[in-house]
């Protein structure tokens, strides 16, 4: 017993020493650096839980001595907000743009992938091109537009260009086309496949995990747009989360509801976080592919 | 005999060139790859094309949506020549630039580095520090703002532990840039994995090939590890200055361009001119000089990356 004990503590003391000094170094920097940066986290969640008499107390309490689960369901009950409300159009506008973006752009990057034309490689440096192509510079003309067909104050701007494709995704989708064999298009077309089934009975099943990180990317990005919405939609009920939270900072109350803020933010970056824990393996090799953050 | 069968020749290959150049498979292979991208080309001229061209034009006009455009020259330009929020905004927007992507670049490599050497937890830090990017947009902006906040906020707590008085961050001129500045630290997770995803890629016969050459850590990352992430960091870095000559949502949810105009981004001001102002035109002749900013600050990396990036499996381009 006592010697087994003492095997083990030898064994440890080896794997210590394995350890380099710089390691250890590294490792002392990491651990200070990742409770830095994770402790605001702590302060939201414990804000959000915080009575609106606690969550002014300095120094701020490390646990809430009263746990105010109420702030979450009064985000809900609290008609001045309508965060239920703002939250559907948020849901409805990223779910109908990942649907969007998947559909047209894995379209348009197999049209890229499987066939020449003469001026194909011409249009796909343009489709890089409008990569640099910053949103402020053409939001003006974009958003008189919309205005100009009657769209103002509604979800449609914010959903319908991403049924024309989206520029990062049809670069990625088309990488990811060009990687399968011709070989098997052969065989399609002999077994008498027309091209669009090539695309659709073929391609897309094979395209599951590009796919994938097309749709955790373009939820994230059009879950967190602030800009756009802010131009378009002017009414608090269709308000997307973003629009909603920034107003509810600015209006209503006399002291900003810091408890309220933290829950609803908590609320808003819980869809992320569980894409995240789903396809955490997308996730980290989208990040690494588009070199989006 | 010998000119008419050079003619014929010429004829033939002629013909080639010009009328017959695409075979029946060619002419066929190119409609369907007309119609597959066609989606990306009708969304290209109505999103892309057409709002550049626009925002051209409105950019010399005089616009309030109410009334039709007035044409009015290069007035938009030189109005915008003297005014101060113009040249205030084109300052604000450099200064974050030019100080947070730089720093925000070295630190996310510098872990990347220190969990690349295989530290105890590895994989624990790289989630625990990507986890805050997660946080974005508004959500962080909201939770950043109460960080600073000067009577209850974490920071000024953190400051005090060290002895340091409160500070009135959001509230004071001389300090709100900077704290957006801090701000944009956090977001540092997502640029330390693709550094990471880079460090790993470096293959392992060169680092020991330094090795055996008798090359100390120093040498053999700015020799070989560096020039091998070179690509990786300056994508980051066009990324960055790109991202943050657009930034906007700190500005709009928190500071709304205050205190004093401190934080009265160049973004900022295209939306206040354009959406509360009603001045159309005036906002797309700034939104043109955004445009030509971009891709001129986006050339300029490039060109200086030429002496100092490798390609691998080809030459410097």
């Amino acid at each position: 017993m006592r010697e087994a004990a003492l095997k083990e503590s030898a064994n440890e003391v080896r794997r210590m020493r394995k350890w380099k000094l710089s390691q250890i170094i590294g490792f002392v920097i990491l651990l200070l650096v990742t409770i830095t940066m994770l402790s605001p986290v702590w302060f939201m969640v414990t804000t959000s839980l915080k009575t609106t008499k606690e969550m002014l107390v300095f120094p701020p309490t490390l646990i809430p001595k009263v746990f105010a689960w109420g702030n979450f369901s009064e985000l809900f009950t609290n008609t001045d907000i309508k965060f239920g409300q703002q939250y559907r159009n948020s849901l409805i506008v990223s779910i109908f743009t990942v649907i969007g973006t998947i559909i047209s752009s894995s379209f348009v990057a197999f049209g890229f992938a499987r066939y020449q034309a003469r001026s194909s490689s011409f249009l796909f440096m343009l489709v890089l091109s409008t990569l640099m192509l910053p949103y402020p510079a053409i939001m003006i003309p974009q958003f008189l537009l919309f205005m100009n067909l009657g769209l103002h104050d509604s979800l449609l701007p914010l959903i319908l260009p991403s049924f024309f494709g989206s520029a990062y995704m049809i670069f990625l989708l088309k990488q990811f086309f060009s990687t399968l064999p011709d070989e098997l298009y052969n065989a399609g077309r002999i077994d008498g496949c027309s091209e669009f089934r090539l695309y659709w009975n073929l391609t897309l099943p094979l395209a599951g995990p590009a796919l994938a990180t097309v749709a955790i990317f373009s939820f994230i990005w059009s879950w967190n747009d602030l800009l756009t919405p802010v131009l378009y939609l002017d009414s608090q009920e269709n308000f997307t989360l973003p629009v909603g939270m920034a107003a509810m900072l600015s209006s209503k109350f006399r002291l900003a509801p810091w408890n309220l803020l933290m829950a609803a933010s908590i609320l808003s970056v819980l869809p992320i976080m569980l894409l995240f824990a789903v396809a955490q393996k997308r996730f980290v090799e989208g990040i690494v592919l588009t070199g989006i953050k | 005999m010998r000119g008419l069968f050079l003619l014929e020749k010429w004829l033939e290959n002629a013909e080639g060139a010009v009328l017959l150049k695409l075979s029946k498979g060619q002419r066929r292979e190119s409609r369907y790859f007309y119609f597959f991208i066609s989606p990306w080309i009708i969304g290209f001229i109505i999103f892309a094309l057409y709002p550049v061209g626009a925002s051209l034009y409105y950019s010399f006009t005089d616009y309030d949506i109410i009334h039709a455009p007035v044409f009015v020259g290069m007035d938009n330009f030189k109005e915008l020549f003297h005014d101060d929020q113009f040249w205030n905004s084109i300052v604000v927007t450099l200064k974050y630039t030019f100080i947070s992507v730089p720093i925000t670049l070295f630190l996310s490599l510098i872990f990347a580095i220190l969990i690349n050497q295989k530290v105890p937890f590895s994989g624990f830090f790289r989630t625990a520090m990507y986890f805050p990017s997660m946080i974005s947009g508004v959500s962080m902006a909201l939770l950043w703002f109460w960080v600073f906040n000067p009577q209850a906020g974490l920071f000024n707590y953190g400051l005090s532990l060290f002895g340091i008085d409160p500070i009135h961050w959001f509230l004071d001129e001389k300090y709100a840039l900077w704290a957006l500045i801090i701000m944009s630290f956090w977001g540092l997770g997502g640029g330390m994995l693709i550094f990471l995803a880079g460090l790993q890629g470096v293959p392992a016969h060169l680092l020991e090939a330094a090795r055996l050459d008798g090359a100390g850590r120093w040498k053999t990352f700015w020799n070989v590890t560096f020039p091998m992430i070179s690509p990786v960091f300056l994508f980051q870095l066009i990324i960055g200055v790109i991202e943050s000559f657009q930034v906007f949502t700190q500005a709009y949810t928190i500071t709304r361009g205050g205190p004093s105009y401190s934080t009265w981004f160049y973004v900022y001001n295209i939306y206040i001119n354009a959406f509360k102002n009603f001045r159309y035109g005036y906002a797309s002749a700034m939104a043109w000089i955004l445009l030509i900013a971009v891709l001129f600050i986006t050339y300029l990396i490039m060109r200086a990356s030429k002496r100092y990036v490798y390609y691998e499996g080809g030459q410097n381009r």
